[in-house]
């Protein structure tokens, strides 16, 4: 029981991480992103690529990737986003655009990985000691997993709610017209927040791939995942985020001890239509 | 495009019995070819059904098909042929049904996320079925049907597809479809039921793909989830219908011609490669032609005249 309650928050810890990164680009950037599971996906076989070439440990292999999803993203949004940004006569039509050309970019990433990595399943051996929590053994890489979600969600509610620079951001989440009125720069504001969004995805991808085997084709659930913990926080709220990753990371891992491993994503979703039917902004969306 | 109708239903009267009667004098790899093309036909063109006046863009064209292709593999030798299309058709409206419930009476993003997933969704719980409640994974379809057979049937449906998406466009409903793409508050208080209107040309759209799936089953001989549940065929539905522009009644066609024929060259020529360029291309046709090719000649042509 204890066993399951402890993977169930390692598993909901990193969908609290990843679907940080996605509220945000949705919430600030306004862009609904179908590609961020593949990000996330990138990520770990950069990973798996750092540890088992050149032997760099996954926690220092952030120091490399992260950035890199950082730039990745930036690059991203000024070559595809922005010309979409600009021509969207409505935040409906933005709406549409950025998802048909962030599916095209699924595909294209997807392409890529695939040719790299090949559709197999890959994993990598790091940390696998199991360590004594309160009576249960759990994997150390798991533990650490945990740990390193947690705190940098702590560093990003922090910012995010205690800085000036947060407090920027989250004027343009809220009313996107009003915010240029108090001299704020939005388009600098979307670009950053964007960029966040893909940083978070690759950190989301190092710890991933520290506990789990990934493939190239593996993508699409992870984006459906965070986008169902979005929608299950409210859209844009980053404490709802990390609350509904958590809650989805314990369904998940209870089915697959209960009831049967291959009916988890049939859970996920049935929450989600609970959910939807229940209270359609969220757990912490406004009506 | 802008014929008169007495015209125009001769002339694709014409083009129809040409293209029936094209089997019989031409090699069968290039039936094969027309039957894919016509496959595509129907599912950009029942795609763009809902999706184009709408707008609520549709990623599960792919749940739908697989779910036709696999009640045909269930069933095919427990019932006769046309009862186990009757009964994929049944199946698909049903699932379209319970999705649109669900889902439609909700912003449009709620939809697109729910239909991301939903293949995902009906493949892993049709495997989760075979594995432990029937115990079976893959199974055999045994019909006695040449390339040629499914050719016709498919010609069949894509022409009864090309008939309602015409008859829809000229109703009361086509004009109340066109209002909620337009502004669906502004529909609203026009006094259309937005959410039966929505979810009446889902469950049309949606039950017309999975027929597309059932009607081709017969094609693999051997059926499993990861082959009849291919993102791809959603990928590639949704950017043929985007290509030829998904408001117009020949544009999903017309983008799905081309673009078949260039898939099919592609996917032999760089079977690995394949993926990016398509992705790439997608995003080049988002980016050009947001409104497609058909909207792209007529902006053209204005422009000549002005």
């Amino acid at each position: 029981m204890l066993e399951h309650v402890v993977n169930g928050l390692v598993l909901g810890g990193t969908y609290a991480l990843v679907a940080m990164g996605l509220t945000i680009q949705y919430g600030i950037a306004r862009i609904m992103n179908l590609s961020f599971g593949d990000t996330i996906i990138a990520a770990c076989f950069g990973t798996y690529v750092l540890f088992s070439t050149l032997q760099i440990n996954p926690i220092l292999a952030l120091a490399v990737v992260v950035p890199l999803g950082y730039a990745a993203s930036l690059l991203i949004y000024r070559v595809i986003m922005k010309p979409l940004v600009d021509r969207a006569p409505s935040d409906g039509a933005l709406e549409v655009d950025s998802i048909l050309v962030t599916f095209g970019l699924l595909f294209a990433i997807q392409g890529v990985l695939l040719i790299f990595f090949g559709g197999g399943y890959t994993s990598y051996s790091f940390l696998n000691t199991p360590v004594n929590v309160l009576g249960t053994a759990v994997a150390g890489n798991r533990l650490l997993a945990l740990g390193l979600s947690l705190v940098i969600a702590a560093v990003l509610v922090l910012v995010l709610y205690r800085s000036r620079w947060g407090m920027m951001l989250r004027a343009v989440a809220l009313a996107p017209q009003s915010a240029p009125l108090f001299g704020i720069d939005t388009d600098r504001a979307a670009r950053t927040a964007f960029a966040i969004g893909g940083a978070l995805a690759a950190t989301g991808g190092v710890v991933v791939s520290m506990f789990q085997t990934f493939t190239a084709t593996g993508g699409v659930v992870f984006t459906m995942k965070a986008l169902i913990v979005v929608i299950l926080g409210g859209k844009g709220s980053v404490p709802g985020a990390i609350v509904a990753g958590l809650l989805l990371g314990l369904v998940e891992t209870f089915v697959a001890a209960y009831v049967d491993p291959g009916l988890t994503l049939a859970a996920v979703y049935t929450v989600f239509l609970v959910l939807l039917l229940v209270r359609p902004n969220g757990l912490f969306g406004k009506a | 495009m802008t014929m008169k109708p007495s015209i125009a239903f001769p002339v694709a009267a014409a083009v129809l019995a040409v293209l029936a009667a094209a089997p019989l004098f031409i090699p069968d790899y290039w039936t094969g070819v027309l039957l894919g093309m016509t496959g595509y036909v129907t599912l950009a063109t029942a795609w763009a059904l809902f999706s184009g006046p709408t707008r609520y863009v549709s990623l599960a064209t792919v749940a739908f098909f697989g779910v036709g292709a696999y009640v045909v593999a269930v069933l095919n030798e427990a019932l006769p042929y046309p009862l186990v299309l009757l009964s994929a058709a049944g199946i698909g409206m049903i699932l379209a049904l319970a999705v649109g419930l669900s889902t439609l009476r909700l912003a449009g993003v709620y939809f697109v996320i729910f239909t991301f997933g939903l293949a995902e969704l009906v493949r892993q719980t049709v495997s989760w079925w075979e594995v432990n409640i029937t115990y079976t994974m893959g199974r055999y379809v045994f019909l006695p049907f040449e390339g040629r057979h499914i050719y016709w049937q498919l010609l069949a449906l894509a022409a009864v597809t090309l008939l309602i998406s015409w008859a829809i466009g000229r109703s009361r409903l086509g004009l109340a479809l066109k209002a909620i793409g337009d502004d669906e508050v502004v529909a609203a208080h026009a006094g259309i039921d937005v959410t039966r209107v929505k979810l009446l040309l889902f469950v049309i759209s949606a039950t017309l793909i999975t027929l597309v799936g059932a009607i081709q089953a017969p094609r693999w001989t051997y059926i499993e989830p990861s082959i009849v549940f291919n993102p791809t065929v959603s990928f590639m539905t949704l950017i043929m219908a985007l290509l030829g522009g998904p408001m117009r009644l020949w544009g999903p066609a017309l983008g799905a011609i081309p673009l078949f024929l260039l898939f099919e060259w592609l996917s032999v020529s760089f079977p690995d490669h394949f993926s990016i360029i398509l992705g790439l291309l997608f995003i080049l046709i988002v980016f050009v032609m947001p409104q497609g090719v058909l909207a792209k000649i007529d902006d053209i042509r204005k422009g000549g005249r002005a």
